[in-house]
C-alpha cells in the first residue's frame, strides 16, 4: 500500500493540470467529506437504535394493534321462561352500527353522513365517538336499525371507512307487556355502571339488565363476550378473522310465574292503578306478580331519546314503578291480621273477652271513629275481624301499646324488605317509639298508637309484604322468603340446578292462635265485609282494608276527586283447610276492600284453581311438583 | 515493494471486496423485495426476478464502465448529457404517468426514468468541465457549471420527481465544494440563496403536486393524522422500530405483509428489511454501505488524475446521499421525498445507474496503475 500512495503522488504530479496544492486541497475537503459522511451515518444509527431497541417494544404493540381490529362479540342473553317453560324473554337478530375511530379519516365528515343518512342526532354520534375508550375497538352508535338502514350504509360502504354493520342479537320480549316489571328490561351499560366493580370487564356498548329480574339476575344471565380479531391492511379491508374467544351465553332462568295466572292477575287490574300479588304459602314462589299501569320492555330496551324518557319518567301514573314491591300504602284493616295473632299471644285480650262499641273511640278529648257509625256493640275478636270493627283494635292497640304492635308487626316481616329477587325493593314502615326518635326525632304520642292499630298513620307496607304476610298465617306461622326464580340453566355445562327454597322461620305463636284467626278469615268471606269474594269453587278466607289517603274526607265517595279516594285492600288465601295460595289485591283509589279488591282476588283464586285441577304440571295435593320443561313456544 | 508495482494488477483484492460487498447489498435488496412482494402480482413476472433481470442488466452496465476508459467516456460527456435532457423532454410530453407524476418512458413492456440516468450523465459533465481546464473566478467555478446543470434540474422538477431533483443539486453542490469555492463566492451564494428564498419557495411549493405538500407537511408533525398524510411517515417508524433488535424474521414483517407499508418494495424497502431483519441487520446494512462508500473515497483520493477524482466524488455523493436521505425519510428524519435506496429498492433505472456508477468508480481506480500496462 505504501508503494501505491508513493507512486499515486507520483501520478498525479506527472498529469500536469493537477497540481499539488489543489491536490492537497482536495483531500482535505475529502477528510471534510468523509467526517461529514460518518456523522450523519453515526446520527442515522442513533435514530435506528433509538426507534428499534429503546422504544422497540412501543412500536411492535402499536404494529400489533396495526394488523387486528379487535371486534368483540356480544354473548347471547340468557332466556327466560316462566314455571311451565313458556318463553318470557329471548333473542332475536338485529342490526346494529359500529364505528372504529382508528379507521376513520374525517371524523366530522363521518359524523355528517351519519347523521343524513340514519337521520340520527349528530350530537349524540359525536358523544358516542368522544366517550372513553379505545381507538381500536369499535364503538356502538345505533342498534335495532331497520334492514333499510343497515342496506343503506352497506351500500354506502366506500365513503364510510371505520364503519360497519353488525348482526347482533337484540333482546325481546314475546309477550310484550306481560310482567314487565318482573322481568324488567335491558340497556346499554351507563357510564355510572361502567365505573362499578360488579360491571368489571364489560365495555361500552355492552348491554346490561336495567331493571327488574333483568337487572337482578345479570351475572347470570348476560353471559360473556367473546373476542374475534380481523386482521385488516392499510385500506381496511379484513384479510382474515381470528376468532380468540367464543362468547358465552347466559344461562337461562325458570321463573315461578305461571304465565296464566299473570295475564289473569294484570287483566283483571285493568286499566286502574294498582298491585296484585299471588304466591304459594308452603315455599314462597310467587305465582303472578301484577303492577299497573305497566310498559313495554321492548320499548324500554331500545335506545330511547332523552324525550322520550322523560316522558316516561314524568308519567304520572309512574308506569316503571312495581307496585307490587315498590308501592307503599297503608294496610287499613288487612293490619288487623297481625293485631289480632299479637293481641291472643301478648295476652292482650283472650278469645271471648268482648268489647263494647258504640260506633267511636274515646281517647283524650279526641273520638275515634268506627267505620260504622252506629257501632257494632259487643264484639269478641272474631266478629270484630269479621266485621273489622275498629273500636275493638283501638282498644287493643291501646292496651298493648305500638312496641308490642312493632314486635308483631316485624315477625310477620312489615318494615323490612322481603328479600325477593328485584332491584330496590321498599320496605315500608313498621313504627315503634324507637323509629319515631329515630327518624323524627319526636317522642312517640299516644294516640299515634290507635291509628297505627288499624294500619292507618305511620304504618306502611307494599302489596308484596301483604302477601307474605297472610300466606304466614296460611301457613300457620312458617314462612319463607318470597321468590322469583326457582332453577338455573348454566349454558355452559346444560345442567340444571333447582334453587333451594329459602325459609324465614316461623313466628313465635300457638297453633291455636292461628286457627282462631283463620277461622275468623273465613268468615270474613262466608258473612262478613269480603262477601263478594265467595265462591263456589273453593272455600276462600280474607280479610278486607281501605286505606285513607287523604285525612279529611266526607260527603259521598263520588264527590271527592278520584286521587284523594281510598285505596281498597283485600287480602286472601285458599283453600282454607290447606292454602296453596295466598293473594293480594290493592285497587289505587278504588274505595272499599270488600266492594273493589275482594272479587278481583276471588277471580284470580278460581282461575288458579281451575288451572291446577286440570294442568298436570301441579297435580292437587302437589302443586309444587316440578314444571315440565316443555319446548319453549313463543306466547 | 516496487516490483509489485510492475506488475499489471487488472483484478485485485479491493476490486474483490468491492464486488462483493455491492453484491452483499443486492442480496438483501432482493430477498427483501421478495418478501413484500411474494404474494403480489408483478405482471410478467415476480418482482425479484425482475430485480435479478435489472442486476443482470446492470452488472452488464458495470462491467462496461469498468473497462471503458473514463477519459474517453468523459468526452462523450456533453452528447450524454444533452440525450438525456432530450429523454427528459420527451418524458415531459409523452411518458407515462404515475401518481400525478411524469417520469417514465415506456420501452416495450418495461419503463424508464431518465431522471435516474440524468445524475450519472450530469456528474459526468461537470467532472469533464472541472478537469478540462483550471476553472477560476465565480463566473467559471460556479455560474457557468450551474447553468450546465439548471435545464435537468428544471425538467426534473416539472415531472415533479423532488426526489432526484435534490440529488441534482446535491451532487452538484458537493462537486463544487469539492473543486473548491472561494469563501467569498460562497458567501455571496449562501446571500442570494436567502434573498431568493422566498420567491423561490413561493415557486416550488406551487409547483408541487398535493401529495407533495402534504408529504412535507407531514414531516412537521406525522402523529397529527395517522389515516391521512403522515401515513407514510408513521407507518414507517411503526414498520421499523417493531423490528426490535433481531427483527421479525423474513416475511415476518406483520407491516410489511398486511400492506400497512405502502410502496415496501421501492422507496420504503428499508423499513421492510428493518422489521424483518431488527437492529442488528440495520447495522449490517449500514456497515456495508459505509464500507462501500468508504472504499470509494478511496478511490476518490487515490485517483490519477482530477477527472478520476471528480467522477469518484460526484459518485459517492450521489450514492451517499440517497443512502442518507431514504434512510432518514423512512425513520422520520427527513420528509419523504420519494428517493430510492440504492442497490437495495426495486428499479431497473435506478438500480441499473447505480451499478454502471460504481463500475465507473472501479474504472477510476483501475486507471491509477494505467501508466505500467
Amino acid at each position: 500500500m505504501v508503494g501505491i500512495e508513493v507512486q499515486n503522488v507520483g501520478d498525479r504530479m506527472a498529469s500536469g493540470n493537477y497540481a499539488e496544492n489543489e491536490s492537497d486541497d482536495f483531500h482535505r475537503r475529502l477528510m471534510v467529506l468523509r467526517v461529514g459522511l460518518l456523522l450523519v451515518v453515526a446520527l442515522l444509527s442513533l435514530r435506528l437504535w433509538h426507534l428499534q431497541v429503546w422504544d422497540g417494544a412501543y412500536y411492535l404493540d402499536l404494529s400489533k394493534n396495526n394488523r387486528t381490529r379487535q371486534v368483540l362479540l356480544e354473548p347471547a342473553r340468557g332466556l327466560i321462561y316462566d314455571r311451565n317453560g313458556v318463553l318470557l324473554a329471548n333473542n332475536v337478530p338485529s342490526f346494529s352500527l359500529y364505528v372504529t375511530l382508528d379507521e376513520v379519516k374525517d371524523r366530522e365528515q363521518l359524523i355528517g353522513q351519519l347523521s343524513d343518512l340514519l337521520d340520527l342526532d349528530p350530537v349524540l354520534i359525536r358523544k358516542k365517538l368522544t366517550a372513553k375508550g379505545g381507538k381500536s375497538l369499535p364503538r356502538k352508535i345505533k342498534d335495532r336499525m331497520t334492514l333499510h338502514d343497515a342496506v343503506l350504509i352497506e351500500s354506502h360502504r366506500l365513503e364510510l371507512s371505520g364503519v360497519m354493520v353488525q348482526v347482533e342479537s337484540q333482546r325481546n320480549y314475546p309477550g310484550g307487556g306481560m310482567a314487565a316489571h318482573l322481568l324488567g328490561y335491558v340497556g346499554e351499560i351507563s357510564a355510572d355502571q361502567l365505573e362499578r366493580p360488579e360491571f368489571s370487564g364489560l365495555h361500552q356498548g355492552s348491554v346490561v339488565g336495567q331493571y327488574g329480574i333483568e337487572k337482578f339476575f345479570d351475572r347470570h344471565v348476560r353471559g360473556q363476550a367473546g373476542q374475534k380479531n380481523v386482521e385488516v391492511d392499510a385500506h381496511g379491508n379484513e384479510k382474515r378473522e381470528v376468532v380468540v374467544e367464543h362468547p358465552q351465553a347466559g344461562n337461562d332462568l325458570y321463573l315461578t310465574i305461571d304465565v296464566r295466572l299473570q295475564k289473569v292477575a294484570e287483566d283483571l287490574l285493568g286499566s286502574e292503578s294498582g298491585a296484585i300479588v299471588a304466591l304459594d304459602p308452603t315455599n314462597g314462589d310467587i305465582w303472578a306478580m301484577a303492577s299497573r299501569p305497566g310498559f313495554d320492555p321492548n320499548v324500554l330496551s331500545r335506545e330511547l331519546t332523552p324525550k322520550q324518557w322523560g316522558e316516561i319518567v314524568q308519567d304520572e301514573g309512574h308506569p316503571l314503578t312495581n307496585r307490587a314491591s315498590q308501592g307503599q300504602y297503608p294496610p287499613g284493616s288487612t293490619f288487623k291480621v297481625p293485631m289480632a295473632v299479637a293481641a291472643l299471644e301478648s295476652e292482650t285480650m283472650a278469645q271471648y273477652s268482648t268489647v263494647s262499641c258504640n260506633g267511636g273511640y274515646q281517647f283524650g278529648n279526641r273520638i275515634y271513629r268506627d267505620w260504622k257509625a252506629v257501632g257494632h256493640g259487643a264484639v269478641a275478636l272474631h266478629d270484630a275481624l269479621v266485621h273489622s270493627c275498629d273500636v275493638y283494635f283501638y282498644t287493643i292497640g291501646q292496651r298493648m301499646g305500638i312496641d308490642v304492635m312493632a314486635e308483631y308487626g316485624k315477625e310477620f316481616g312489615l318494615g323490612q324488605d322481603t328479600g325477593i329477587e328485584l332491584p330496590s325493593e321498599r320496605s315500608g314502615i313498621m313504627p315503634s317509639t324507637v323509629w319515631k326518635q329515630k327518624a323524627k326525632n319526636t317522642a312517640w304520642l299516644p294516640g299515634e298508637t290507635i291509628s297505627a292499630a288499624i294500619g292507618q298513620g305511620y304504618v306502611t307496607v307494599t302489596p308484596l309484604q301483604m302477601a307474605s304476610l297472610i300466606g304466614t298465617v296460611a301457613n300457620n306461622g312458617v314462612s319463607y322468603r318470597p321468590r322469583l326464580v326457582h332453577a338455573v340453566m348454566d349454558r355452559t355445562t346444560g345442567n340444571l340446578q333447582e334453587l333451594l327454597t329459602v325459609p324465614r322461620g316461623k313466628i313465635k305463636a300457638k297453633p291455636e292462635t292461628f286457627r282462631i284467626v283463620k277461622d275468623a278469615l273465613a268468615d270474613v268471606v262466608t258473612k262478613g265485609t269480603a262477601t263478594r269474594a265467595k265462591s263456589s269453587l273453593v272455600t276462600i278466607a280474607g280479610k278486607t282494608g281501605t286505606a285513607q289517603v287523604a285525612a279529611l274526607q266526607t260527603g259521598p265517595e263520588e264527590s271527592i276527586p278520584k286521587k284523594f279516594r281510598d285505596h281498597a285492600w283485600f287480602v286472601a288465601f285458599a283453600p282454607v283447610e290447606s292454602p296453596k295460595i295466598a293473594v293480594v289485591v290493592l285497587s289505587e283509589h278504588m274505595g272499599h276492600g270488600g266492594a273493589a279488591a275482594a272479587p278481583l282476588a276471588k277471580e284470580l283464586i278460581e282461575t288458579f284453581i281451575k288451572l291446577n285441577l286440570s294442568a298436570p304440571a301441579a297435580t292437587p295435593g302437589d302443586p309444587t311438583a316440578k314444571p315440565a320443561r316443555q319446548a319453549s313456544e313463543p306466547l | 515493494m516496487m516490483d509489485q508495482l510492475t506488475e499489471v494488477r487488472r483484478f485485485d483484492s479491493f476490486d474483490l471486496r468491492y464486488v462483493g460487498l455491492i453484491l452483499a447489498i443486492l442480496g438483501l435488496g432482493v430477498l427483501s423485495i421478495h418478501s413484500v412482494t411474494y404474494d403480489q402480482q408483478g405482471g410478467v413476472a415476480p418482482y425479484y426476478l425482475k430485480q435479478l433481470m435489472w442486476i443482470s442488466l446492470g452488472a452488464g452496465a458495470f462491467l462496461v464502465m469498468w473497462v471503458w476508459d473514463y477519459h474517453s467516456l468523459a468526452r462523450l460527456a456533453y452528447p450524454a448529457y444533452a440525450l438525456v435532457l432530450l429523454m427528459l423532454l420527451f418524458v415531459l410530453f409523452e411518458g407515462r404517468a404515475s401518481k400525478g407524476a411524469q417520469r417514465w418512458i415506456a420501452l416495450g413492456p418495461f419503463s424508464f426514468q431518465p431522471s435516474e440516468f440524468a445524475k450519472l450523465a450530469l456528474i459526468l459533465v461537470l467532472a469533464h468541465y472541472y478537469s478540462k481546464a483550471p476553472r477560476r473566478g465565480w463566473l467559471q467555478r460556479v455560474i457557468l457549471p450551474g447553468l450546465l446543470m439548471l435545464p435537468g434540474l428544471l425538467l426534473i422538477l416539472k415531472q415533479p420527481d423532488l426526489g432526484s431533483g435534490l440529488s441534482f443539486v446535491a451532487v452538484f453542490v458537493v462537486m463544487l465544494l469539492m473543486v473548491g469555492v472561494r469563501s467569498q463566492a460562497l458567501g455571496v451564494m449562501l446571500l442570494f440563496s436567502v434573498m431568493l428564498f422566498p420567491f423561490v419557495w413561493e415557486g416550488v411549493w406551487g409547483s408541487l403536486h398535493d401529495y407533495q405538500r402534504q408529504r412535507i407537511m407531514a414531516f412537521i408533525n406525522p402523529d397529527y393524522d395517522p389515516g391521512g398524510k403522515g401515513y407514510h411517515a408513521l407507518q414507517s417508524k411503526i414498520a421499523i422500530g417493531s423490528g426490535e433488535l433481531t427483527g421479525k424474521g423474513l416475511f415476518g414483517g406483520t407491516q410489511t405483509q398486511l400492506k400497512f407499508l405502502p410502496e415496501g418494495h421501492t422507496d420504503f424497502v428499508f423499513a421492510v428489511y428493518a422489521e424483518e431483519w431488527g437492529f442488528l441487520g440495520v447495522f449490517v446494512l449500514l456497515a456495508l454501505f459505509v464500507t462501500l462508500i468508504w472504499l470509494s473515497l478511496e478511490i476518490a483520493s487515490k485517483a490519477k488524475d482530477q477527472l478520476g477524482a471528480l467522477l469518484a466524488v460526484g459518485i459517492v455523493s450521489m450514492l451517499s446521499f440517497c443512502v442518507v436521505v431514504n434512510i432518514g425519510m423512512t425513520v422520520g428524519m427527513f420528509p419523504i421525498v420519494g428517493i430510492p435506496l440504492p442497490l437495495v429498492s426495486y428499479g431497473g433505472s435506478a438500480t441499473i445507474t447505480t451499478m454502471a456508477s460504481l463500475g465507473l468508480l472501479l474504472n477510476v481506480k483501475r486507471r491509477r496503475l494505467s501508466l505500467f500496462y
